[in-house]
């Protein structure tokens, strides 16, 4: 490929309709999540007598639940719980499996073996169940339940990282490198890390997606943050209980989750296809 | 061959090993002492040394070597430890839970293959461009649904608006219905990714020209010649899979009120019962491993080009 090409390729991504839909769904969460206050009067965690369990209509777009808090106020304040969780989970398991990976790839050996051999055990347990062996380990909360799905992640980011520094070591301008008397330390910050990490960032774009699933599931289950926190998991479990009568409390909440995965999972898609 | 079977099930046995090992070191080495936990509230109003007396009667009195010791021989032997909290043994509450999780996850999986290969085939013949696009964006859209929303959105639509199904007193059969569908989306999601993927691989093969050259219908070459050959990479995510449909029967147990492994594993989570989740989470990499290495081993005996690997090797 020349080197013209290579712009035109991303510029042709960039227009596509399907992914300006997703990084605008997820500029919207952010800033749901940065200026709650900005974009609703209500308050995510306070109620309005007499305001319970009102279907959607002009007042409250999104309903009521069972103590008069909008729904709407809920889902926007509860960007905030469910951004932090699912950047603080792929924070710890890029940081984690990236430093691994690159040490498995470029000491090799039997440093290579061990870690790597770790990291075949961590992916042969169920990444909830791992979860939820840490979260007894660090308790119940919104940050270990975030620490606790990161930890789940270090062997996908470790095994990914190694086999693109493997890769990346036999490139030709890696080589020069070494010939023109860089220092190993050097070399692997100047020419291997950069040029490992484009498939990494795909991977924690289709993380960031995933880990909001699943710290919806831990707060679901109960192991996150603790009511009143509008953490959308949380909002699900606890519109279940008017499953029958309310469905504006599970259906919008269970919504917001699909969108924000949906756009992350596509943003990951874009990354891949500039990766080589 | 017989050297590399060998070496094969010696590296399953060392990663079961380890992941005993890590179990072992993640529930009851780092958080401290269950039997503290349960027994110390003063609530119960037990003295130091009835205290005492119940830690040496689950053993946990002593150094942690010893402990590691004696249950990885345990474990060896099939003994799983005691449940703390319900003062039965780990192998009692598997044998009463097992049964309804396998047959749920076995509903699921047979339900959540039907649904890969149907979105993979339609996706393939249809003649509409419309369809096939929107048949290809299915599984980005089921993985990206929380399974317990899918859930409740189903116990919603079908149960409480169509009144299709009863999710209140259901038959056995009725009952498994709903909880069937939300353990199969998720799983059908990655499964139908990979297959179509692989279609699309295999579509550009000469073998595919050759046939369809020779007359073949689009259908007659997509079951006959593409489909055996498009199921090798499905094959490498099965052990995964298998691990998901245990994560997904925790979710799906909760959220339908079913008895099961997932139920189990859920109230061993809030009552912090160790040996429980210790033995689940190895019986959920022996579950992994056995599968990855029987895929492994039957590689080569569904791809010929592989089988050349042995017979000319040393």
């Amino acid at each position: 490929m020349s080197a013209s090409a290579v712009p035109l390729r991303r510029f042709r991504l960039a227009v596509q309709p399907a992914l300006v839909l997703a990084w605008a769904v997820i500029l919207i969460a952010l800033l749901w999540a940065i200026f709650p206050g900005a974009f609703t009067d209500y308050s995510g965690t306070v109620g309005a007598a007499g305001q319970q369990l009102r279907a959607p209509n002009a007042l409250h777009w999104l309903g009521t639940d069972q103590i008069g808090r909008d729904g709407f106020a809920r889902i926007i304040y509860g960007a905030r719980h469910s951004l932090t969780g699912a950047f603080l989970a792929v924070g710890v398991g890029l940081l984690a499996g990236v430093w691994l990976g690159l040490l498995a790839g470029s000491v090799g050996g039997w440093v290579d073996d061990a870690i790597m051999r770790f990291m075949d055990v961590m992916l042969s347990i169920p990444s909830l169940l791992l979860s939820l062996s840490i979260i007894i380990l660090l308790g119940f909360g919104e940050l270990d339940a975030a620490v606790a799905v990161g930890v789940a992640s270090v062997a996908r980011f470790a095994r990914l990282m190694r086999s693109e520094v493997v890769r990346v070591r036999r490139a030709e301008y890696v080589e020069a490198a070494f010939g023109s008397g860089g220092t190993f330390g050097a070399v692997l910050w100047r020419h291997v890390l950069p040029n490992s990490l484009t498939a990494v960032v795909s991977l924690a774009a289709l993380q960031f997606g995933t880990a909001i699933l699943a710290i919806a599931t831990l707060g679901f289950l109960g192991y996150g943050a603790p009511p009143p926190t509008p953490e959308w998991g949380l909002l699900i479990a606890e519109g279940r209980d008017y499953v029958a009568t309310a469905w504006w409390l599970t259906a919008f909440p269970g919504l917001a989750v699909v969108l924000v995965v949906l756009a992350a999972n596509r943003i990951s898609h874009a990354f891949g296809q500039v990766a080589p | 061959m017989a050297k590399y079977l060998i070496s094969r099930i010696a590296q399953a046995a060392l990663v079961l090993w380890a992941a005993f090992t890590v179990a072992f070191i993640l529930l009851q080495v780092l958080p401290g002492d269950a039997v503290m936990i349960k027994f110390e509230s003063p609530d119960l109003g037990l003295s130091a040394s009835q205290i005492a007396e119940i830690r040496s009667a689950y053993a946990v009195d002593q150094p942690l070597i010893v402990q590691y010791g004696k249950a990885l021989g345990n474990t060896l032997t099939g003994q799983l430890g005691y449940s703390i909290q319900q003062g039965v043994t780990v192998g009692e509450l598997l044998r009463t839970n097992l049964p309804p999780t396998l047959r749920l996850a076995s509903l699921g999986f047979v339900l959540a293959v039907t649904l890969a290969v149907g979105i993979a085939f339609l996706a393939n013949l249809t003649p509409f461009g419309w369809l096939r696009a929107g048949l290809q964006a299915v599984p980005a859209l089921f993985v990206s649904v929380p399974v317990f929303w899918l859930g409740i959105v189903l116990i919603q639509v079908i149960s409480f608006r169509l009144r299709w199904v009863s999710v209140i007193a259901p038959g056995e059969i009725e009952g498994l219905i709903l909880p069937t569908i939300t353990l199969a989306v998720p799983i059908s999601a990655p499964l139908a990714q990979v297959l179509l993927r692989s279609i699309d691989a295999v579509q550009t093969q000469n073998f595919v020209s050759v046939a369809r050259a020779k007359g073949a219908s689009a259908a007659h070459v997509l079951w006959a010649h593409v489909a055996r050959n498009a199921i090798l990479p499905v094959l490498t995510i099965a052990g995964v899979l298998l691990g998901e449909l245990l994560a997904g029967a925790v979710v799906t147990e909760t959220v339908f009120g079913l008895n099961g492994l997932g139920s189990m594993t859920r109230d061993a989570v809030s009552s912090q019962d160790v040996s429980v989740l210790q033995a689940l989470v190895v019986l959920s990499a022996a579950v992994f491993v056995v599968v990855n290495l029987a895929v492994d081993l039957l590689y080569p005996v569904l791809d010929p080009r592989l089988r050349r690997r042995f017979e000319v090797g040393p």
